[in-house]
């Protein structure tokens, strides 16, 4: 089923949102295209922010990669339901690792890392969470910033 | 369970035949066949607290379910006792098997419902709010009462409709997160989410006193807030979908023994 998703996705709001930052966090998905195993082009034209990614991996509300993952930082507790990110950047190329963050389930169907990047194929979204991505396009490339220092 | 009257008759395949004559399905087949309480997954400060009833703080709810329990309320002047007699006699073994098929309702009920159903109609006392202190006092002091007893629900016959929508409710990821119960307590179990330990998930302490809550929560108030934690709407407590759940998470947790009140963290 996941095979047969477009590999383009379309918005009619994403121009509008890029144009527009202040309507990034009510925005819908961004457009993108997958090439083999990873989306090689960046989802914003602004380049991503290591700090902010660094913040957005962290913070509960938004990426909460840490809750899952054990990151090279001190943290008071970290989760281990996925695989350590320490040298992430040494394994993947920042093409692959979009793949991951944005739509983790285009690799691996029953994958439980949640696909921060996307709107569809979603059943009983919260009411304030619904018909918006996890992360922004541009908070998607401040958190690849950040994994990618992590080698 | 029925499928042992059918093999005494000669065999699987004569209890499977049986299953369908009867409008069964075959035997659902359980993800973690030997299941842990989630005791197993509690620091032993929590357990400390738990196993000590003079320092459980849930023992405070079921001594105000057990005044309650012959505390006549409602029109028709009765109390709980006045049908079900000492409590501590009568309810031996109800947590265990709740929740079950209720005929002429034609649906599951939990212990919570039923003690509102006892109270609506037979007592004339109004419905005792979802999770609310005085209906998981009662609850508490009828499940106290089942302690050590091992969870047997009965799934067969009319009942299996609501068991397959509890299942299928477990199932069916959910939420922005977009994962399912078995992400977290088939899965990941003995694993970190962050602070917590991941547990299976067994419904066979509650209700428990939680001490992030600092009170005794009901079953479906957890459920609410694991819906809560992927993003997702939670259903209403007490409706449908949670007790068609609630009924598949005591089949889960089948064998294990009764501990309510447990205490979680
Ligand atoms: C709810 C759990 C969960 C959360 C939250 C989560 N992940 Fe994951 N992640 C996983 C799991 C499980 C895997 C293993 C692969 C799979 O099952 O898809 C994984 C795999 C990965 C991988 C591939 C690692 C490898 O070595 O193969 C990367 C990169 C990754 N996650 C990054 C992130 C980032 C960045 C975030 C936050 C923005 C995040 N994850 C949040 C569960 C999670
Ligand atoms: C994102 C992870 C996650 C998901 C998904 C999840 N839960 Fe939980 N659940 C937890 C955590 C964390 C706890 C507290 C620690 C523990 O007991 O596992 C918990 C506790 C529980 C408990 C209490 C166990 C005990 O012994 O006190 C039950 C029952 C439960 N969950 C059922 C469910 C059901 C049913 C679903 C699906 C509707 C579900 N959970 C989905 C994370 C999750």
């Amino acid at each position: 089923m996941l095979g047969l998703r477009p590999v383009v996705l379309v918005s009619m709001f994403a121009a509008m949102a890029a144009a527009t930052p202040a309507w990034a966090q009510t925005a819908p998905a961004v457009p993108f295209t997958v090439v083999d195993d990873a989306i090689p082009q960046p989802l914003t034209l602004t380049p991503g922010d290591a700090t902010r990614g660094r913040a957005l991996a962290l913070d509960r509300s938004k990426g909460n990669c840490v809750t899952c993952h054990e990151l090279p930082l001190r943290a008071d507790f970290q989760g281990d339901l996925g695989p350590p990110l320490a040298g992430v950047a040494d394994r993947y190329s920042i093409g692959e690792l979009r793949l991951r963050v944005v739509d983790s389930k285009r690799i691996n169907p029953e994958s439980n890392m949640p696909s921060y990047h996307r709107i569809d194929g979603l059943t009983a979204v919260r009411s304030d969470w619904a018909g918006r991505p996890i992360l922004t396009a541009q908070e998607v490339e401040d958190v690849l910033a950040y994994l990618m220092t992590l080698r | 369970m029925g499928k042992v009257a059918g093999l005494t008759l000669g065999g699987a395949a004569l209890a499977a035949g049986l299953a369908l004559a009867q409008g069964g399905a075959p035997e659902p087949q359980r993800a973690i066949p030997d299941p842990q309480s989630g005791r197993h997954f509690a620091t032993p400060e929590t357990l400390a607290i738990q196993d000590d009833d003079f320092q459980n703080p849930a023992m405070l709810w079921a001594e105000e379910g057990e005044a309650a329990w012959s505390r006549v309320e409602g029109t028709a002047g009765q109390s709980c006792a006045s049908c079900h007699n000492d409590g501590t006699q009568t309810m031996r073994g109800v947590r265990a098997r709740m929740p079950a098929y209720h005929a002429r309702l034609n649906r599951v009920v939990t212990l919570e419902q039923q003690i509102n159903i006892c109270r609506t109609e037979r007592m004339g006392a109004p419905a005792l709010p979802v999770d609310s202190r005085p209906l998981n006092a009662i609850t508490t002091y009828v499940a106290l009462q089942s302690r050590g007893m091992p969870v047997n629900v009965d799934i067969s016959g009319p009942a299996r409709p609501f068991f397959d929508a509890g299942e299928r409710f477990y199932n069916t990821r959910r939420g922005q997160l977009d994962m399912r119960c078995g992400s977290c307590h088939e899965d990941n179990y003995g694993r970190s989410l962050r602070a917590d330990l991941l547990s299976q998930g067994m419904s066979n302490g509650f209700p428990t006193y939680r001490l992030k809550e600092q009170r005794v929560i009901s079953l479906q108030f957890r459920l609410q807030g694991c819906v809560n934690d992927v993003r997702g709407e939670a259903p209403p407590m007490g409706g449908e979908e949670f007790t068609n759940l609630e009924f598949y998470l005591a089949w889960r947790a089948q064998g294990l023994p009764v501990e309510s009140p447990s205490v979680r963290r």
